[in-house]
């Protein structure tokens, strides 16, 4: 059997470079895409070193790609020859919630980078994928999904969309061979929330979390919440009463 | 990446200071991060797993530059051993990326948690002291960026001075952006060693003489025992076997201790009873074949075990004293500490060889060094370390820094004679703890 070959989107983002490293120790086969092509290259010589069979480096804003989702899509898989096993997407931005609630542009900005560009990435993949008979399509949404807050929920809604549009991937997609990961990490200690106080027992690494995912897509999982924790937190912020959870700073 | 207010420690807990801390992931991010934490602070460190036990990885209340995100292999060539890679990669990572291919890390400390940037900075030993040398010596070649802008190769034929600086440089003479070391060529992940009881002291000097054919050798002492019994405990020695597999990792996981205890569990009771069993039980006495996971790495399987000395933390105390009073001066001290009922099971007892310093302020030199653990008990606990560095003065020795918390700036000056000329060398924006309790 020959190397799994595998896409991911945003490959610059600290989780994906971890998990990135996990397959390439098995010798798999990589397409990354990011928009620093000087950071990708740093990436790909080190996953080189660590046993990928190859890394190819395309680079391009996934926001606004040239000729399109299709067109980019098309090229992008067709670099990777016959078969693909497993796309990922990683990208996406926080922002900052007072911004977005200053400005409806950076709130469109927020939505496209987190969701309606991701689902355009997925459909295509999704299409890709269906025809191949094959694969798995893994996407990193977020708990900032499952409930609207104050403190960040036009980030929350586009992940929260983008979660709602992955669950109907998967539904569409059931009785395929085709498997469909939605990825819920709770804090992670990444580039993404430098800004924030990371004191506390609540944070995980982007290694934790990279592993989380590729052991959830071997065994076929349709939900990862990662660490484990956050599936009873979120519940419980879920469940919680209006009146209640009114009253809370979240 | 811009900086962020963030509560550091080092291993052993003694303080949590704030720090402004900046994490560069990617090698174009790392000039802003330097400015910015230098332009907001004033001065700047670099860290890396602060596996030191005191207060050399630590800027309190000013800059702190994480490298733990500059973790990317940049070359290595099976044919030659070469490695070079960015400063925060350790020594861990390194392992699993060389050993399948047949090389190991020339010297390692007893963790694998620790950064390339970290070993060279405080030029870091391990049990093949006594005929390798430190980790500097291999070092072929490190980029160090300075304060001004300026990034500089340097290695042994070139820029030898700032080299000679940088190595056990206390993280003071600048940036280490990546390192490139000679790796040594092994047939097998396995090690062939033998461990002995010693009944006492002298056993421990009588088997050092004898075993300076291996490569690995290292004792533990039971620091309580007195009178006859004083300094017995359990020598160690290895080698790389010649044959077997090369796998880096024999197995995944290890059990932790998940949060801080509000009292320590290291009492003078659980040693007792700790070191009694420990010297006592059969595995003491072995002859055979282990992975060399559990040879160098015995307390990586315990992930934060630091914690079991609770809330107020603890010291280690590591000294090394020349060969014409290492007998007489180690016999001292271990009866001092033995009195003091203080000190912990973990204790380490070695003879280094003679081997050249790699750096201006590198710590081992010929002679025996001792490394004890001490729960922190406040004045009890300083009281014993000035009666314990009465005796490292009196007989030439000195302490390490990567351990210390408390040392006098007299003392410091007094066992590192190139001091002054290392101090030429010092970046003016780069600071720490220990530099100013040091007054270096
Ligand atoms: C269980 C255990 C066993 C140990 N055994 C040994 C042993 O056998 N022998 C031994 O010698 N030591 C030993 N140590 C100490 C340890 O090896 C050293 O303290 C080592 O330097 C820690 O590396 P680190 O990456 O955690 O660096 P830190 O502790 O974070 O930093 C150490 C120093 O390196 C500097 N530094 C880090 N990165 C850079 C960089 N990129 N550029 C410039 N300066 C930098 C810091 O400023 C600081 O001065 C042990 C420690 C533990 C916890
Ligand atoms: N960290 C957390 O606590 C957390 C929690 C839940 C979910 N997540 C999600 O996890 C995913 C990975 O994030 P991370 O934590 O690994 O943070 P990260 O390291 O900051 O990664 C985010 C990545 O997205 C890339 N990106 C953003 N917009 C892009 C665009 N238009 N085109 C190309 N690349 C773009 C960024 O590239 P540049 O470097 O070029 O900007 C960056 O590499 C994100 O979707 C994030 O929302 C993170």
């Amino acid at each position: 059997m020959s190397r799994t070959a595998i896409i991911i989107l945003g490959a610059t983002s600290a989780i994906a470079q971890q998990y990135a490293r996990l397959q390439a120790e098995r010798g798999a086969r990589l397409l990354l895409v990011g928009r620093d092509s000087e950071r990708l290259a740093e990436i790909a010589a080190d996953l080189t070193l660590r046993g990928a069979e190859t890394v190819e480096i395309p680079d391009m804003d996934l926001t606004a790609p040239t000729d399109g989702y299709q067109a980019a899509w098309t090229s992008l898989a067709s670099r990777l020859g016959e078969r693909l096993d497993i796309v990922l997407l990683a990208y996406g931005a926080l922002g900052h919630q007072d911004a977005a609630e200053a400005d409806p542009a950076e709130t469109v900005r927020l939505l496209n980078a987190n969701m309606v560009s991701a689902c355009a990435w997925l459909t295509a993949a999704a299409n890709h994928l269906e025809r191949q008979g094959h694969g798995t399509i893994a996407a990193i949404a977020s708990v900032a999904g499952d409930r609207g807050r104050r403190s960040n929920y036009v980030y929350g809604a586009a992940k929260g969309g983008l979660a709602l549009f992955m669950e109907g991937l998967t539904h569409r997609l059931a009785g395929t061979p085709v498997r469909v990961l939605t990825v819920k990490p709770g804090l992670v200690d990444t580039p993404m929330t430098d800004d924030m106080n990371k004191n506390g027992p609540l944070w995980a690494t982007p290694a934790k979390v990279a592993a989380d995912i590729d052991k959830a897509i071997a065994r076929g999982r349709t939900v990862l919440y990662t660490p484990w924790f956050w599936r009873p937190i979120m519940l419980v912020i879920r469940c919680l009463p209006r009146v209640l959870f009114h009253r809370l700073r979240l | 990446m811009s900086p962020h207010a963030k509560t550091v420690a080092s291993w052993g807990n003694l303080s949590h200071g704030g720090h402004m801390v900046a994490a560069p992931s990617f090698h174009d991010e790392i000039p802003m991060a330097l400015n910015e934490l230098i332009a907001q602070c004033r001065s700047v460190l670099p860290y890396g797993l602060g596996r030191s036990y005191g207060d050399v990885c630590l800027n309190t209340g000013k800059g702190l530059l994480l490298t733990e995100r500059l973790d990317r292999f940049l070359t290595f060539d099976a044919t030659s051993g070469i490695l070079r890679a960015e400063a925060g990669v350790t020594i861990g990572e390194a392992l699993r990326l060389t050993v399948p291919k047949g090389w190991f890390v020339p010297v390692t400390p007893g963790t694998k948690f620790v950064t390339l940037g970290g070993a060279v900075a405080n030029d870091v030993h391990g049990k093949n002291h006594h005929l390798a040398g430190t980790f500097g010596r291999f070092v072929r070649k490190l980029a160090l960026r300075r304060s001004d802008g300026s990034v500089t190769e340097c290695g042994p034929d070139r820029e030898r001075d700032l080299f000679r600086a940088t190595i056990g440089g206390l993280g003071l003479t600048g940036l280490i952006e990546w390192v490139e070391i000679d790796l040594q060529p092994i047939a097998s992940a396995e090690i062939e060693m033998q461990s002995l009881r010693f009944a006492g002291v002298e056993g421990f000097f009588e088997m050092s003489a004898d075993s300076v054919s291996w490569p690995y050798v290292v004792s533990w002492i039971d620091c309580l025992s007195q009178g006859s019994a004083l300094g017995r405990g359990i020598f160690m020695r290895g080698r790389h076997a010649e044959t077997g597999a090369l796998v880096a990792a024999r197995a995944k996981g290890g059990l932790g201790i998940p949060v801080t205890p509000p009292v320590g569990l290291v009492t003078p009771l659980s040693v007792r009873l700790f070191n009694e069993a420990y010297y006592r039980r059969p595995g003491a006495t072995f002859t055979g074949r282990t992975h060399f996971d559990p040879f160098f790495y015995p307390l990586d399987r315990l992930h934060h075990w630091n914690r079991a000395y609770g809330p107020r933390g603890f010291y280690q105390y590591q000294s090394v004293l020349p060969p014409e009073t290492a007998r007489r001066g180690t016999i001292e001290m271990l009866k001092c500490i033995a009195a003091s009922g203080q000190a912990s099971c973990l204790v380490v007892l070695k003879n280094f060889g003679d081997a050249p310093a790699a750096g201006m302020l590198s710590f081992p030199m010929a002679g025996t060094t001792l490394a004890l653990d001490f729960p922190n008990r406040g004045n009890r606990t300083l009281a014993l370390f000035a009666a314990l560095d009465d005796i490292v003065v009196r007989c030439g020795g000195r302490l390490y820094a990567a351990k210390d918390a408390r040392m006098v700036p007299a003392m410091f000056h007094g066992g590192y004679p190139e001091l002054d000329r290392f101090r030429t060398f010092l970046d003016p924006a780069f600071d720490s703890d220990l530099k100013r309790r040091l007054s270096i």
